[in-house]
Order: C-alpha cells, then structure tokens, then sequence
C-alpha cells in the first residue's frame, strides 16, 4: 500500500519511476490482508508520526476513492465502555479528536447506543462516535493507486524481489530482476522486509518485528449487524478484537496481535480464532463462528521505536517508508505526501507534469449497480449477462476487465472482482476463472497460479509422472 | 444445448436449475397438464453436478438399473425435449418476487423478466468449505472442495495434484477417493472427525476398502503447512467432545487437500424471495405438496434437504412439479392438517406438515447411529428399524389408515432404542 501510494504521488512529477515488488501482482504482502480501516483520527496518541499522520490521510481518502474509482464509505466507528475505567480512556480518545478538531467525535450513553447500533452488548455502557472513520478494500486501492500511475509512465517490475543494492559514487544501483536499475533514490517500503532491504545498504536501522493479526471473514446474511466499526476500549499495548463492516458488505472480526519470528507466518491458528470469536461476541453477542466464510493472517512491520519510520538515512538518496503499522493504510496518502516532500528537499527536482492523469475510470460491478443499468450494460456487451461468480454476482465482462487491467493470478482476479470471495469460496467459480485466464494469456490451465511461483492450481496427466511439480 | 434467445413472457411454471430435482420437476409439471414449462440453469449444458458423476450407482430406484450421472440426467432430459420444454442454459436467475416475476439474465437473451404461473426451486446445494470449519494454518493454493477437483478430474481432464489427503467422508470425498487413485493420484488416507463414516455404506467399501485407502474415524486435520503450495498437513485424534489431541499429531506429507465435509442447500433466492427455512435442514419450510411459505412457490431436492441417493431428489421432484402443475390448473388438493416435528433422534423431517387424506413419504435424518430401534409417529405408529446412521436418510411411508384415528393437529417423530418396550403395531 506504502509503496503504491509513493509511486502515484511521483508520478504526478517529471521523473522516472519504477516500482519494483517481489510478489507477483502489488498488494499481495501486508495490504491483502489489512482490515481495510480508514481511522477516524482520534484512536492515535498525540507526539507521534502515526498520531500526526492518522487524520492527515483520513482526509485524502474521499478524494483518492473518486479520483481512482475504488469503494470508500464513511461508515463511522464507536469504541465502546463496559465500566467507568474504560470510559476514563474513553474522555481521553475523544479529547484527542476534539484537540486535532477531528469533526462529530462525541461521547454517546447507552439510549443513544441502542437506538444506533441495537445489536451491540447490551451492557456497553457508553461509547465515543467516530463519524470520519471509513472503510476500503485496501487491495483495491493498491490496484487502482498503480494502475493510475502506470498510466502516468510508472515502471512496474513486479515478481522481482531486491537481491542486491550498491550504494557510494553518484547513485544506487538496485538489483531486483533483469538489468539492475541506476537510480538517484531509493524509497524502502519494502513492509516486513524493510530491515532486509536497509542492511543491504549497511544500514542498521530500522529493525522491523513481526506482529500477526487473525481476520475472519464472516457471511453476508450478518451484513446489517453493525453500522460501524466496532472497537473495545483499547489497552495500553492493543486496539483489540474490532467488528467491521467491510465496504462489501462482509463482517470481518479481527484482527490478532502475537508477535512472531518468521515474517512470513501467515497462518491461522485455533487459539487464534477462539480468542477472536470471544472478544467479538463480547462486542456485538449474535456473532457465530458458524457464520465464518474465510479466515486469513498478515504480518504487521514493526520498528523498534514503535512508530512510523519515515524519511532520509545516512546513507544518499536511500530513504525509509518504514514501520508502517495500524495505521498505516489510513496514513498512506498522507506519508506519501510527506516522502516526495522530503525527497524535494533533498534535491529531486519535483517539476509537476500537466499531462498528469488524475483519475481512472471506477470497475463496473455487476453486484452494485441496478437491474436496470445492468440490462443496459448486458444490451452493449453480452458478457455482462453471464455469471460467472454466483455467490458475489461477478459477470464475464468483469472478469475480462480485470484481466485487462493486469490481473495474472486467480488471487488477482478475486481481489480486482471478488469472484471466489463469497460464501462457496469459489468452489464453483475457480474452474471458470481459471479457463478465462488462460484464453486471454494463451497459457494452460497447469500454468495458472492462485498467487505466482510455486502456487500451480492442477496438473496436466502427463505431469504426473515427472519427479517435480512445476513451480 | 443451443442458447434459447426466444422467451416467452410468461410460463406456466419456472423450473430454477436444471439439475436431478429441476429436470423431474418439470417433466412432471408437463405431465400433469401445464402447457409451458422453462428450466434455466446456470452451466452450459442441463444436467446439474450429474455431469461431472461419471461413476455408475444412480438409478436403482428410479430406473431399476444402474446408470452413471450423465446417463441419468440424459434419460430425463431426453422425455423434457419430447415434452417441448423451454430450456435456458448458461443463466443465471437473479430474482424472483412474491408474485412470481421471474428475473434471469443470460449472453443469449440479455437481462429478462417472465412471469411464472408457478415456481419451482431446484438450486441444489453448494459444499462446505474450509473457511467454514476454519481449519488453521496457512493458506497455500491446493485446498479445495472435493466437488471442484471431481470437475477438474472428470470433466476438465486435469488432475488437482500427486498427492491428495481427504479431509472428511462425505460421499463426494469417498468418490474421489477411488478417483484419483485410478488416476494415479496417490491418496493417503480419508480422515473424519466423527466415529463414524458420513458416506454411503456401499462407497464406504467400493471406494475405499476395495483400493486400500485407510479411513480415520475420530481423526482431523488440525493444520495446513505450505507458502505457495500445500506440503503437509497435520492431523490428529478428537475426543468425544471433538477437541483434538495435539501430543498424539503427526504430519502427513501430501500437495492437495480435498475437503468433503458436507454440503449446504443454496437457498439465497428463497432467503430474497422471505421463504420461512427451517434451519435444521437449511432449506424452506415445505408442506407435503413441496410447496413453500410462499403461494405457488414449490422446492424440491437439495434445496430443501440434503439427499444421499439421486433417486430420492427425483422422487420428490416429481411429487413438486405435479402440484406447481396442480396449483397452475386449479387442481390443488386439500391443505395438510398434521405437523411434523423432529423427536428424539431424529434431526430433521420432510415435509413439514401432512394431510391425513392421502399417502406421504417422509424423510428423516437421525443424528446419530442406532443399532435396533423403533421409529415412532406420536402414537399411532411405529415400525422397527435395524441400523440407522446420520449418513442414510430414513423414509418412512406415512398411510391415510395410520391417522384414521388421529384428531390431533401434529405427530413428533421419535427413533429411540429397542431395549425399550414396543407397541403392538396398528
């Protein structure tokens, strides 16, 4: 997410850019898995960088979400008291949204609370209205921020993790992949991966942790149970177990905080989904695990001072979009705003491109526009009258359009349409999408991947025999 | 099929899938009388999950032989053409109202509406799937319903790995079992949570003892390992309370896990349509005509309940499509005036409600195996049963002479044990 949103601001300007991203399609680290939380501003501690950006960025998404066409609802959240010290930390959450002069953030009683939200815990006893907080698809942003700036001249390497950069001399020398890249700067937005790619320059700093979080992912038939995201009193080390209404209509609950060694421990775990299905019911009671669809993990980058680490190192031209915890999507506009100015001041020429192209035109989905706009797009292209996802409503024409606006892998193509998302998983749709992936890139169907290398869907009969399965 | 690009404005009855139960329906609905019948499905060909049933089994009672799924769907389809049926494949039904207004949507004819006379549901049912019963772990591609990979098998020539594990013994799972390993696709074993199989006695032995595939009652899988694509997973002993022994796990190496571990009725249009579904079945409440709470709206197959036998769906299918015909025509018999509820042992029961003027079968599931017990309707009949297992459902032939002396409004449906005394049958 980090590194999208840089790479659309610098494309706004007269320069070379290349986005260089070792997963096969952008979004697929961190961001995929993010809650899709836009915050309201008033959640951050003041006298830090995540305090100072939260409501910086909260303010750029309305415009981002029109300009790039991807979903951004304000749907509001509460953060909710159960006894009168957690209404203590409460008074202290709603200062700090009158104190930045976040607008509405008011303390409710309980009347209040059941007349907006009647499925809460009955016994929350009060609870601070965030109305500026929202909700995106956070890699529906990412896709749309990057095919923005490939349309303003961005180079996009993607599948190509940095192997190598040289520091010293004029430049750095960036080896990711094909012929190694001569560049004046280098932005590490690298997420969980940022210590990696620092030291490559001998940098020592930042030192980057692991902190999971659990999401699961549950059916639609509990879409009206919430209004707003939901948010337990926080503790002094977490936000807790939230209950959001993601901006398709799902509940998600979620996320976990364990720390974790291996920055790429995705997995899922039973204690995991006990705790979160506990804490969430204390929140909002009707919530089951038996209306669980999906689960998945992802990795929070976390840096040793605990905040936001962005900025210039000692080493020219090598600057830090580093530690971009919660949070961090809602900042993203936000730091990259701040990065390009930072990058003026160390002598980019920032000359601004007229020809910049701010808009993209917004994916049309069968499942959100009328009957009667969707006979009308069926009337010009047939493709729209044929389901190909039942559950989420996705339409051939859909598919094709994400196809052509680069999705290469069936994760691709969930995250671009949601065909697969819905409630059967895609145990109806994978064959079809798959097919559609293949005839557009003239490959086979063993050549299809859900998410790149190593992620082969089936095999030919004639691969049965060989010793290797193909990677 | 050729695409249908020519739709009335209105039918008689709308049939919704093509599958076993959406094919007997409308054959029986043009049987009865009705002058024009559409089935929409949303594949390319009709036929439903028959198509990709290439195994042999179904028919032994419907047809007193044994066919394979495509021989089956073709013996239906072939009397549906004879009867002139409208049939519109490769469309989807997006909607249809209280009163009956159909909307569908297909390449050949755009987005449409046809008013229905009268209504059939016959969307069958979709499967269960990991994130359902959120086993833990990682999420590498290689996960999938066994359903998908019998597509991918038998009617895509593809194969969905080298070595697939089976988690649960639903009877697709068991199926693909023996599948896959004619194939050459090795399958190390089938694990189930629970202590007993939840597949087809006969599948439990042609598809798994007749090729040495080790069963694993009382056994899941408690993880998934692998990035990209699966490595292993690890599985494990369950308590009765189904709580997984950790200190007893192993890891078994494998690239595929096949997940058969049950199936769920599709019942998003009856949820839009307001039906009253009974949740016990996950399907609309139905009376002992298949029709729903909504007036001239009928269910019949997986929709409703989940069957184990095809012959069964078509039987009931029958039974829908001749009153959506009935309802139609102005030939409806009297209302039921008896319901049925689920006693001891006893799951689910279908239909909800009888009449006590006519001969009904009802279908139950009990929830666990019994060996020796008698199946009791209220006081007025009980019959003895030798082994009754959640897998099989029990049907039970309910005769206008049981309620000859019945006044009552509604009968509880008991299975209890043997060892408790019985009464002299009516």
């Amino acid at each position: 997410m980090i590194g999208c949103a840089i790479a659309r601001e610098l494309t706004r300007y007269r320069l070379d850019v290349v986005l260089v991203e070792s997963e096969v399609e952008v979004g697929f680290g961190t961001s995929k898995s993010n809650s899709g939380i836009i915050h309201g501003g008033h959640h951050t501690e003041p006298g830090t960088l995540k305090g100072e950006l939260a409501w910086a960025g909260n303010q750029r998404w309305v415009r981002l979400a029109q300009e790039l066409g991807f979903g951004f609802r304000r749907n509001g959240d509460l953060t909710v008291a159960f006894d009168e010290a957690d209404v203590e930390v409460l008074e202290k959450i709603a200062q700090q949204g009158r104190d930045r002069d976040i607008p509405g953030v008011e303390i409710w009683g309980p009347d209040k609370i059941r007349l907006e939200e009647p499925n809460l815990n009955q016994d929350i006893i009060a609870a601070v209205d965030g109305p500026t907080a929202g909700v995106v698809n956070p890699y529906e942003a990412c896709f749309a921020l990057v095919e923005c700036a490939v349309a303003n001249g961005l180079g996009l390497r993607v599948g190509a993790p940095v192997t190598a950069i040289e520091a010293g001399g004029d430049g750095l020398l960036v080896h990711a992949g094909g012929e190694p890249i001569e560049t004046q700067f280098v932005i590490n937005a690298a997420g969980v991966h940022a210590e990696k790619v620092a030291r490559m320059v001998g940098l020592l700093e930042p030192t980057i942790r692991g902190r999971k979080g659990e999401e699961y992912l549950l059916d639609k038939r509990l879409a009206s149970i919430v209004q707003r995201t939901i948010f337990p009193c926080p503790t002094p080390t977490s936000k807790g177990i939230l209950v959001i209404p993601t901006f398709d209509g799902t509940i998600m609950v979620g996320p976990t905080a364990q720390a974790v060694e291996d920055l790429e421990d995705v997995a899922t775990t039973a204690v995991g989904a006990a705790t979160t299905f506990d804490l969430a019911r204390r929140l909002v009671p009707g919530i089951s695990e038996r209306d669980c669809i999906a689960e998945f993990a992802g990795v929070r980058a976390v840096a040793g001072n605990n905040d936001f680490v962005v900025g210039p190192t000692s080493v020219p031209g090598f600057f830090n979009a580093a530690g971009i915890q919660s949070p961090g999507l809602t900042a993203a506009p936000a730091i990259a705003e701040m990065l390009v100015h930072m990058l003026g001041e160390a002598g980019l020429d920032l000359l601004p491109r007229p020809e910049f192209k701010r808009t993209m035109p917004r994916p049309v989905h069968a499942a959100s526009i009328s009957v009667g706009e969707l006979t009308e797009m069926a009337e010009r292209d047939r493709r729209f009258a044929r389901v190909v996802c039942r559950c989420e409503l996705v339409t051939e024409a859909e598919i094709h359009d994400a196809i052509d606006r680069g999705a290469r892998t069936l994760d691709g193509l969930k995250f671009r349409t949601r065909a697969g998302m819905g409630r059967c998983q895609g145990g109806f749709c994978t064959s079809r999408c798959m097919q559609l992936l293949a005839a557009e890139s003239g490959a086979a169907m063993s050549d299809i991947t859900k998410r790149g290398d190593g992620s082969w869907l089936v095999l030919d009969r004639n691969q049965l025999g060989t010793a290797e399965v193909p990677t | 099929m050729m695409p249908l690009s020519n739709l009335r404005d209105e039918y008689d009855t709308v049939v919704v899938g093509a599958g076993p139960a959406g094919m007997a329906a409308a054959l029986s609905a043009l049987r009865t009388g009705v002058e024009t019948v559409l089935m929409v499905d949303r594949e390319v060909e009709p036929g439903g999950i028959l198509n990709q049933c290439i195994h042999n089994g179904f028919g032994l009672h419907h047809f007193g032989e044994e066919l394979t799924g495509p021989e089956y769907a073709q013996r239906f389809l072939t009397d549906l053409l004879d009867h002139h049926i409208d049939i519109a494949t490769d469309c989807y039904v997006l909607d249809v109202t209280p009163d009956r207004l159909v909307t569908l949507m297909s390449p050949a004819v755009g987005v449409r509406q046809v008013l229905a006379g009268a209504v059939v549901l016959a969307m069958g049912a979709r499967e269960r799937t990991r994130g359902a019963i959120r086993i833990p772990g990682q999420r590498p591609s290689g996960v999938m319903t066994a359903g998908l990979a019998q597509k991918f098998v038998n009617q895509m020539g593809l194969l969905p790995g080298k070595r697939a594990v089976i988690l649960g013994s639903g009877d697709i799972g068991l199926i693909m079992a023996r599948r896959m390993t004619l194939e050459g696709v090795e399958v190390p074993g089938v694990f189930e949570i629970m202590p007993h199989a939840n597949g087809l006695t006969r599948n439990i032995v042609q598809c798994l003892h007749d090729f040495d595939i080790p069963l694993h009652l009382s056994t899941t899988v408690v993880e998934i390992h692998g990035r990209d694509r699966v490595e292993k997973v690890t599985v494990a002993p369950v308590d009765d309370q189904l709580r997984p022994d950790l200190s007893r796990a192993h890891t078994v190496k494998c690239d595929t896990l096949l997940a058969s571990i049950g199936l769920i009725p599709e019942n998003e249009l009856s949820q839009k349509l307001g039906l009253r579904l009974d949740p016990t079945t996950a399907g609309p409440v139905v009376t002992s005509t298949m029709e729903t709470s909504r007036d001239g709206v009928f269910a019949a197959g997986n929709v409703v309940h989940i069957h184990d036998l095809v012959d069964f769906v078509s039987q009931e299918a029958l039974l829908a499509g001749e009153n959506a015909a009935r309802y139609v025509t102005g030939r409806r018999p009297p209302a039921d005036n008896i319901k049925l509820s689920s006693g001891a042992n006893v799951a689910s029961v279908v239909p909800h409600t009888i009449s006590s003027d006519r001969e009904h079968t009802v279908y139950l599931r009990v929830r666990k195996p019994m060996e020796k017990s008698w199946l009791r309707l209220g006081d007025v009949y009980e019959k003895r049963l030798r082994y009754v297992v959640p897998a099989e459902m029990v049907s039970l032939k309910v005769r206008p002479r049981f309620l000859e002396h019945f006044h009552g409004d509604s009968l509880t449906i008991d299975i209890v044990p043997r060892d408790e005394p019985g009464r002299e049958e009516p």
